[in-house]
């Protein structure tokens, strides 16, 4: 095995991965409910086209998309609508979603595969692609069509696995690696022959050996796995890109620019189920961890089932839970409950406990620079966040900061992490953007 | 389906565990090594200027809390001891304990809080206080008693011993060659400069050996980066020993310069505050290099015989405007429109 390559910046926080690592997914009982809200991806949010007390099979069309970037949404059990109405939403904001009420039966639709996908050509694998609603699973639920169809005049060059899973605790991508091997490798093959490029790449973190030597045996010649260190945000796309080819991507533009797509394990195995057996997005595997469940591990479930479902289904909380977090402790959202369903983009559920809670006041800051050393995208949070707190946006616009780092800044997380004086960088960060944001809407 | 509430915080969820507490005490503790070389050297002497600066710094920082009406408990995070102890450890072991109070005031109070508290001093408190106490109280602060094991001599480094009401001072090392260039270099060895513990100075600047000690120990927690220390130490060792190779008779070798007077305490410990010192890499290693050359020009032509104090104020001067000119390129900014 070659050096495991990397980028420069990054943190090193305890993974906790061995809570899930080796548990193999299990797939969750059906649900009695399913709440799937009609933005589960960026874009515009998807058009219902079922109405209240209609009977859908799972899998069956039950909201069309609503624009070029969008991505239509899928019953995910079989039952009656109950109703379209605002549900707590993983992102914040309650947001309309198509509530299902279950019939115990399970029918699914018929599938309609693609024949012979490796013969077919481009355009009949996006929009099977596009039918199926995928978006990116790894969490930005960027419509995957859209990704495969970049304009004429950008040249791919690589078409790059991401398989870092930088966030600690999440093990979904680790588990699909090595259980999905087959299927996620030629859901990746087939997502690089849409875009007519031979070089592929699959960079994993270094902590996955297991999934490293699967997936190199089940590549073979037709591309090369990376080993990554292990080093957070190793799994960024853009961090990901440079630790693998050496080139950077400007700030606000797609790795595109670069010559490069980045597609997430889940995602590639969802290609892979749509074109090679027809099946729509309707179910995804999640990771339920921490130390506040009882039975940590991974799990195949219907899209809209509730997290408060799907706990139950575990083996229930642990007494001291505390804390509700979507995603990972780095870049996840801890939400105020767990009637919440989970959506396309959720790939992990983290439960803190009282213990792990971190409670502190922030102070000035002492300038020791660590939140420099720690930034992946080598910008200087430490003058940002300064500015910040004296709402000195002013002096932010003339230095061009809110071009060079807030654009850029993905808010993983890393300068809070590191920060002595327990400064809330992300959160500086995030007022500032909504205050730039506002100005430029009021232009 | 019973349903349940959580608590709600923005992320990232997990921290490091770092605080300005364990970084400013850990500091306080690589000190600790010289503290006791100093009072091995010149005993309760020693112990009541150590003791004296280190509490009056902490109490006048409670009180410079309280009067602003913020949390005077901050004023245990360790920073007003460090402030304490080094100002300790840059004074003479004679020193009397009216004027280490005054250093104090002048260190927490006008250095420090007048600026705004930890954060926002433009320079080192200790060091502010160190060269007001120096330009104020000449005479005392350039009093050095012979540490022990010198008790009996009769001069050093070819300065007579002069006594003073019960103590007996001398020059320091660096203040002989100033005085007394020609005859004083042969009579020191570097050995005992860098143990230290055979030479007059500063209580706490005697001992290289105990202050790289501690200086180890920050590097080894990461509170320090090399880059500050080596270019300054660098960059003196480069003068001195082009200074003695053009003019031996005239100049002190260059291990002379980095072990007598206070370059490796200044080096490691005060031009390495982060308050005061650049924030970029590169950045550092521009300010250790002028923290050397200004050093070794007030040693070697200068009015003082040693210039640490003052090279490192000066260059806390210069801190903004490097740290503006040494901005790291972005990710992604520049390299990518060579590409393609």
């Amino acid at each position: 095995m070659s050096k495991a390559k990397t980028f420069k910046g990054g943190i090193h926080p305890s993974y906790n991965k061995h809570l899930s690592s080796d548990k193999e997914i299990v797939e969750a009982p059906l649900p009695e409910v399913v709440a799937l809200p009609l933005n589960q991806h960026i874009g515009a949010p998807a058009k219902p086209i079922v109405k209240r007390k209609d009977k859908v099979k799972a899998g069956q069309l039950i909201a069309e998309t609503g624009g070029f970037i969008s991505a239509p949404v899928h019953a995910s059990i079989s039952g009656i609508v109950k109703a379209i109405e605002p549900v707590e939403h993983p992102l914040g904001k309650k947001v309309d979603a198509i509530i299902i009420e279950s019939d115990g039966k399970d029918e699914w639709v018929e599938f309609n595969p693609v024949d012979n996908p490796f013969a077919a050509d481009a355009d009949t694998i996006r929009d099977k692609i596009k039918e199926a609603g995928i978006v990116g699973l790894g969490g930005a639920t960027f419509p995957s069509n859209v990704k495969l169809s970049p304009p004429e005049d950008k040249k791919i060059d690589f078409v790059i696995l991401n398989g870092a899973e930088c966030e600690p605790y999440l093990t979904t991508d680790h588990r699909l690696m090595v259980e999905k091997t087959e299927e996620v490798v030629t859901g990746l093959k087939l997502a690089a022959k849409v875009l007519g490029v031979d070089k592929i790449y699959i960079g994993i973190e270094t902590n996955k050996p297991d999934a490293i030597s699967k997936m190199e045996k089940e590549i073979g010649d037709d591309g090369q796995v990376i080993p990554l260190q292990v080093k957070y945000p190793q799994g960024s796309e853009k961090q990901l890109i440079s630790a693998i080819t050496g080139r950077e991507t400007p700030p606000t533009s797609l790795p595109m620019e670069v010559g490069a797509v980045v597609f997430n394990v889940g995602t590639c195995l969802a290609i892979y189920e749509a074109v090679f057996q027809g099946k729509p997005l309707f179910e995804r595997v999640v990771t339920l961890t921490g130390h506040g469940v009882k039975n940590p591990g991974n799990f195949k479930i219907r899209l809209g089932t509730y997290v408060a479902e799907l706990v139950e289904f575990s083996g229930g909380y642990k007494d001291n839970a505390a804390k509700l977090v979507l995603g990972g402790p780095m870049m996840g959202r801890a939400v105020p409950t767990d009637g919440i369903p989970i959506i396309k983009g959720t790939g992990g559920i983290l439960v803190m406990t009282q213990s792990e809670l971190i409670v502190r006041y922030y102070s000035d800051c002492i300038r020791c620079g660590k939140c420099i050393e720690a930034c992946p995208n080598n910008h200087n949070p430490q003058l940002l966040g300064i500015l910040i707190e004296k709402e000195r946006f002013d002096k932010i616009s003339e230095e061009q900061l809110e071009e060079i780092v807030l654009d850029d800044c993905f808010e993983c997380g890393s300068c809070t992490y590191v920060c002595p004086a327990h400064r809330p960088m992300v959160q500086f960060f995030q007022q500032a953007k909504s205050y730039f944001n506002n100005k430029k809407k009021k232009r | 389906m019973k349903t349940r509430s959580f608590i709600v915080s923005g992320a990232p969820h997990i921290h490091e565990n770092s605080s300005i507490h364990k970084i400013m005490w850990n500091v306080f503790a690589a000190l600790i090594p010289a503290s006791f070389v100093s009072v091995y050297a010149f005993g309760m002497d020693s112990v009541r200027v150590l003791g004296v600066s280190v509490i009056s710094c902490i109490v006048l920082e409670i009180i410079a809390l309280l009067f602003m009406g913020r949390n005077w408990k901050a004023a245990f995070d360790g920073s007003a001891a460090v402030t304490g102890l080094l100002l300790g450890l840059t004074l003479p072991a004679g020193i009397s304990t009216g004027i280490i109070l005054v250093g104090a005031v002048v260190a927490i109070i006008i250095a420090k809080q007048v600026f705004g508290g930890l954060g926002n001093n433009p320079f080192n408190p200790a060091l502010t206080s160190r060269v007001f106490l120096l330009i104020a109280f000449p005479g005392p602060l350039t009093t050095w008693p012979l540490p022990r094991g010198l008790e009996n001599i009769k001069d050093f480094m070819g300065v007579a011993t002069v006594k003073a009401g019960d103590a007996i001072t001398t020059a320091t090392p660096l203040g002989a060659i100033k005085e007394n260039a020609v005859k004083a270099m042969p009579s020191i060895q570097v050995n005992d400069l860098f143990l230290g513990v055979h030479t007059p100075g500063s209580i706490g600047e005697i001992s290289a050996l105990a202050l790289l000690i501690g200086a180890a120990w920050l590097l080894y927690k990461k509170i320090i980066t090399w880059h500050i220390p080596v270019a300054t130490i660098l960059t003196v060792f480069a003068i001195s020993l082009l200074t003695h190779l053009i003019s031996p008779d005239k100049y002190a070798d260059p291990f002379f310069h980095l072990f007598a007077g206070g370059l490796i305490i200044g080096a490691f410990f005060m031009a390495t505050d982060y308050v005061t010192a650049p924030i970029f890499n590169k950045g550092k290693l521009i300010y250790g290099v002028g923290i050397g050359i200004l050093t070794i020009i007030i040693r070697l032509w200068g009015g003082y015989p040693e210039g640490v104090s003052f090279a490192i104020l000066l260059m806390n001067s210069t801190t903004p405007l490097i740290d503006r000119f040494t901005v790291p390129r972005p990710f992604g900014f520049r390299k990518a429109r060579n590409q393609s």
